[in-house]
């Protein structure tokens, strides 16, 4: 993680006469530990934030026994229940790819943490082209959840991985134009280089036309992650529980971890392309980086729980004939302006 | 599917419940779909079928009572008073002044709770949690009062043949009175967060749209009927109690969709509350309840009680052979006319808004099953 401590390590190793690709191997190895570590108990202080924020709206109380007064232990509790409950295949299932389907949207969610600035010096790999691995790889567990849809031999599964198809594509586009803004006006599609250019205060959330990419960023990364107002895949309401409606168990934890990863992924890619990632005064930069991350994160869960849930076809013009040419508008501005 | 289309594709039918979150209880859709679009549905019920009316063969009079309380569980007072008005007709029974002034507040709260309960459960079917948690936190109150008074929370059971079983505890007039202080704001807060949010408006104007003509073709009754901009309400057309001598308006909305029948029921809760307001002040004092037998055995006969749930046009239908039993006892569910209508009502639109106009019509299956 560390650049410093990667570089020492790596001098001390080879200077002793060694494969020099054993080390990054085991380097390698040992961050992929780390960050998943990072992102369970990142998920279970996001799940458990959830419930005190949605009690702390509706006027109820939310966890407060497991682990003392505010229940900080009831989300571990819950992942332990899963991981004991009864893992069902329904029958009519196509077999391997409904155990694959978790995994494959799972694996992806993981993997663009690679490229997430923490500090000044916390970055697992700086790829010189950081944003575009980022929209690469986060189209990816679209195909899981038409996967999971479509081996669960469910009627409510196979429209809920249908609606998140159509979804994650049309949302991907203004998405991805938001992304354009800030790399054109950065001139790098590298993460420090994004990072570097806003250092001093500059942030891109502060300079012209890029407000508007926050807007679309911020939008399109709820529909991104499924959450209301744009939760239709899952949509309790009329899907039951969409594209997951069949699994039980860890295979179902899968799906949730990789739900709040991504929620957690989004917000903190946005404050790496728009609050200057980790910058800030006084604090240790990863400090700064967790508090921004989790009061955007805040912010999408305090939509959540406010308003309710469009339909297929408004969440559709919505994005093709409000959004795609605000994304266009975007970009040409900040071309004009920054470029 | 439509001729135009390239590709061929089929309809698929979707079972909808018995058990899916948003079908109310127990009810099964049988979900006709061409991809999101449903082209058909059949509604079956049946699923909470208790036999009701014939338990009702072979309980005296005041055993059926509790019975009633079953069937659309929201709103029991209003069921009892279907019940107890064909028996009162049957036995000409004149209830006291006061009885009919508390059944009438007895009725009005269990209006709120029910509307209270729609509004919950209709933003919840769109998503919108907090709201069902605000509503019922609104509602808790008057469970509070229906405790106090009867003992029971939800199955009140509170009238009697020729009255009410209790009169007022103590502190009851008290603590009506801060409730009536306390809804209103709440209401106008659920105005700002939920009827001008412009996601709800979306999804449910022009949304499940039922003519007039066929609203009352259908036999619909009620919120349903008055969205639909038919102002027709058994409290005026056919007053019962106090109804006639109380200040309150029909409300009625004429855009017919599920945004006019959600602001009906609004508006009918702020209605019930002046009503309320009215028979606390004009409340005589008095007996509670007239003298009627111990054994209640109507002549035989038959008689029909007619009340407005708030679910609609609520009745039952006793006949008496003249024994401590009925010979036969029906109710008209206005549940079940609605559910008729919902066919209607849900062909061309979108999954997402079938539970949107399922949720707009407030069915209660205990009352449709029976």
């Amino acid at each position: 993680m560390s650049v410093g401590v990667y570089q020492s390590l790596m001098t001390w190793w080879l200077a002793r006469g060694w494969f020099g690709w054993i080390a990054e191997a085991i380097w390698m190895v040992l961050m992929a530990a780390i960050v998943t570590v990072f992102i369970m108990v990142t998920v279970l202080v996001l799940v458990w934030l959830e419930r005190k924020i949605s009690g702390d709206i509706q006027s109820r109380v939310g966890p407060n026994r497991v682990g003392g007064r505010f229940g900080p232990l009831q989300t571990a509790a819950d992942a332990l229940k899963l991981l004991m409950k009864e893992d069902t295949i329904p029958e009519g299932a196509d077999r391997a790819v409904f155990i694959l389907a978790p995994f494959v949207v799972f694996v992806p969610t993981l993997l663009v943490f690679m490229v997430v600035p923490f500090s000044d010096k916390w970055i697992v790999k700086d790829l010189n082209l950081g944003v575009l691995f980022v929209v690469a790889v986060s189209a990816f567990p679209t195909i899981g959840l038409i996967m999971a849809g479509w081996a669960s031999n469910n009627k409510y599964a196979i429209v809920g991985s249908l609606r998140a198809a159509a979804q994650s594509l049309s949302y991907e586009i203004p998405l991805l134009m938001a992304m354009v803004c800030v790399v054109v006006a950065a001139g790098s599609l590298r993460i420090g280089d994004i990072v570097g250019a806003q250092q001093g205060g500059h942030w891109f959330i502060l300079r012209f036309p890029l407000q508007l990419a926050f807007l679309i960023y911020f939008i399109t990364s709820m529909a991104e992650v499924n959450r209301v107002p744009f939760d239709l895949p899952e949509a309790e309401s009329e899907l039951v529980a969409g594209y997951h409606v069949e699994y039980s168990g860890m295979r179902f934890a899968f799906f949730f971890l990789a739900e709040f990863a991504h929620l957690f992924f989004v917000s903190a890619f946005c404050v790496t392309l728009f609050f200057g990632a980790w910058e800030g005064p006084w604090l240790p930069p990863v400090v700064w980086f967790l508090i921004k991350s989790y009061a955007l994160v805040i912010a999408i869960m305090w939509i959540r729980w406010t308003v309710p849930r469009l339909r297929i076809d408004q969440i559709m013009s919505f994005a093709w004939k409000l959004l795609v040419p605000m994304g266009l508008a975007a970009v040409m501005l900040t071309a004009l302006v920054r470029g | 599917m439509s001729e135009r289309s390239l590709t061929p594709t089929e309809t698929v039918v979707l079972n909808m419940g018995p058990q899916h979150p948003s079908t109310h209880g127990v009810l099964r859709l049988q979900l006709t779909l061409d991809g999101e679009v449903v082209t058909d549905c059949q509604p079956v019920i049946g699923y909470l079928h208790r036999g009701i009316e014939k338990i009702g063969e072979a309980r005296t009079y005041p055993q059926i009572l509790p019975y009633t309380d079953r069937l659309d569980y929201l709103s029991s007072a209003s069921n009892n008073l279907a019940y107890l008005q064909a028996v009162e007709k049957l036995m000409g029974v004149e209830v006291p002044e006061r009885a009919k002034y508390l059944r009438v507040i007895l009725l009005e709260f269990n209006r709120i709770a029910s509307h209270l309960m729609f509004v919950a459960s209709f933003a919840n079917d769109l998503a919108a949690t907090t709201m069902f948690l605000y509503c019922l936190r609104e509602r808790e109150p008057i469970m509070d009062l229906f405790e106090m008074w009867t003992g029971a929370r939800l199955t009140q059971s509170g009238m009697r043949v020729g009255g009410l079983a209790w009169d007022l505890p103590d502190g009851f007039i008290e603590k009506t009175r801060d409730y009536l202080k306390l809804l209103p704001p709440r209401l106008a807060e659920y105005d700002r967060l939920l009827s001008g949010n412009r996601i709800f408006r979306v999804r449910t104007e022009g949304v499940g749209i039922l003519p007039p003509e066929e609203a009352i073709d259908y036999g619909c009754s009620g919120p349903t009927l008055r969205g639909s901009g038919v102002s027709y309400d058994v409290r005026r057309a056919e007053p019962y109690e106090v109804y006639d001598q109380l200040d309150f308006d029909v409300i009625a909305f004429p855009a017919c969709d599920c945004m006019a029948r959600y602001q009906v029921r609004m508006d009918e809760m702020r209605q019930s509350l002046r009503i309320i307001e009215q028979c606390l002040d004009r409340l005589p004092d008095g007996e509670v309840i007239a003298k009627v037998p111990r054994t209640i055995r109507p002549p035989a006969g038959e008689a029909y009680g007619r009340v407005e749930s708030p679910r609609g046009d609520f009745g039952c239908w006793v006949v008496s052979d003249g024994g401590p039993q009925p010979a036969r006892v029906r109710f008209r569910a206005p549940s079940f006319f609605h559910l008729a209508a919902l066919p209607r009502m849900l062909r061309g639109w979108k999954i997402g808004d079938v539970v949107a106009i399922l949720g707009s019509i407030d069915t209660v299956l205990g009352e449709v099953d029976r």
